[in-house]
């Protein structure tokens, strides 16, 4: 029997809890040092820069001061720093992950550079988008997410934009202020206009 | 890239509202998930270097200039997807209370001494067989103020990559035995019984080091891309 070596399934979903920050996000404030930074920036990086910030709210409207959030996305050609993406990644020391734990007032922000068209699974093209994982106490399980940008035509055909309803969709682009290369995003755990989360 | 992650393995995870566990009834989405199909977004994952980690990292006890208090042991195991297999070369990440069930975080108020030769952080890689190891002290059980008398079963927190954005893993594991089990109700926000017991290490006296440290085992399952599902329900 293969039994003995096939687990019977996943190990659980735990929260993250309230206490994270000197492990996950210490940023200077602690004696460890960070593995990552709110920033998928690197020297050789090509693409526009752009800074995606906003507030997490819970179900009252009161600012969650103690969320991390974790962004995966592509590089600015639309490729994946993963080998299991076969496409070349001619910007080499891209990682395209980032994490940003929210500061008492609730505000998240990263700098990354703005991701290219990712095909999906039939190789349509999906708008620009980043993955987003949000981790909090209270969150027996962390929730995903997408960021989508409000300069994009192509979100009007997005196979995934194309799940959600029409009315909920503002929850997953990122708005563009006037004449600056930063976005605009708020997230909503719960209640009204409560941010799309995926079931992947 | 037509492999899938069944979503069906994310069934041993607790809900999202359970409302024994206050904090999660603000917090948790009151519409429904939206399941999508994953895409390469969701089926690539970050890939880390060893920049990332650096030597003794993984050894929470001599990060200080003298040794921590408590009981100092060893935490082991394997990172393993659903099928089996070893995960090579993913990121652990931990952090935990010192002893008396304090954490260094500026926000636990718990009355119990800080340790000044204990922070509570660390992390590893896996190796090639997804075989991981670390050296800490054991956690003391803590009070906090979810009920009257509330106290959460001693445990480490831990976090770890796996290969895919949809394979991100973050939980708590648990000693064998504790006295606290029943009465914690993020440990019994897993509604099955099985999967709550996948989050509790095992005594492993085989590996314990004679006369330095006792040691227990924690094998980490993450979802596996051709994951059949369980039969024993």
């Amino acid at each position: 029997m293969q039994d003995s070596v096939k687990p019977n399934g996943i190990t659980p979903s735990q929260t993250v809890g309230p206490f994270f920050k000197y492990g996950l996000t210490p940023t200077g404030d602690y004696a460890w040092n960070d593995a990552f930074t709110n920033s998928t920036l690197t020297p050789d990086v090509t693409g526009d820069r752009v800074r995606i910030e906003g507030r997490v709210f819970d179900g009252d409207g009161a600012v969650v001061p103690d969320a991390m959030l974790e962004i995966w996305q592509a590089d600015a050609q639309g490729r994946f720093a993963d080998p299991q993406d076969k496409r070349a990644l001619p910007n080499a020391s891209f990682r395209g992950f980032a994490r940003c734990g929210t500061d008492k007032d609730g505000n998240y922000s990263f700098d990354t550079v703005k991701p290219g068209v990712v095909p999906d699974p039939d190789g349509k093209p999906q708008a620009p988008h980043i993955v987003l994982a949000v981790f909090a106490r209270g969150m027996l399980r962390h929730l995903y997410t997408r960021i989508y940008f409000s300069d994009e035509a192509g979100n009007a055909a997005d196979p995934v934009l194309g799940l959600v309803p029409a009315d909920r969709r503002a929850t997953l682009i990122a708005v563009r202020e006037a004449g600056k290369a930063v976005y605009k995003l708020d997230l909503r755990l719960q209640g009204d206009n409560e941010t799309v989360f995926f079931d992947v | 890239m037509t492999f899938i992650y069944p979503t069906d393995s994310n069934k041993a995870h607790p809900l999202p509202l359970s409302p024994e566990y206050k904090s999660s009834i603000k917090r948790a989405p009151s519409k429904p998930l939206i399941p999508m199909r994953h895409t390469l977004s969701e089926l690539t994952g970050p890939v880390y270097g060893h920049e990332t980690v650096r030597d003794g990292d993984n050894d929470l006890t001599t990060q200080h200039k003298g040794e921590p208090l408590g009981e100092r042991i060893i935490v082991h195991g394997h990172v393993r997807d659903e099928d089996g297999r070893g995960v090579p070369n993913s990121l652990v990440e931990i952090w935990q209370a010192n002893a008396c069930g304090r954490y260094v975080h500026v926000r636990d108020q718990h009355p119990a001494p800080l340790d000044p030769n204990f922070t509570g952080a660390g992390r590893t890689q896996s190796d090639a067989s997804g075989y991981y190891r670390f050296v800490t002290i054991k956690p003391g059980a803590y009070p906090w103020g979810n009920h009257h008398n509330a106290w959460r079963p001693a445990h480490i927190h831990l976090s770890v990559f796996g290969h895919s954005f949809v394979t991100r893993l973050v939980t708590q594991m648990y000693f064998p035995g504790d006295p606290l089990f029943p009465f914690d109700p993020i440990f019994n926000s897993v509604p099955d019984e099985k999967a709550r017991m996948r989050m509790v290490s095992s005594f492993d006296l085989e590996n314990t080091k004679p006369e330095w440290a006792l040691c227990y085992r924690f094998d980490i399952v993450l979802r596996g891309k051709d994951a059949t599902p369980m039969e024993n329900h």
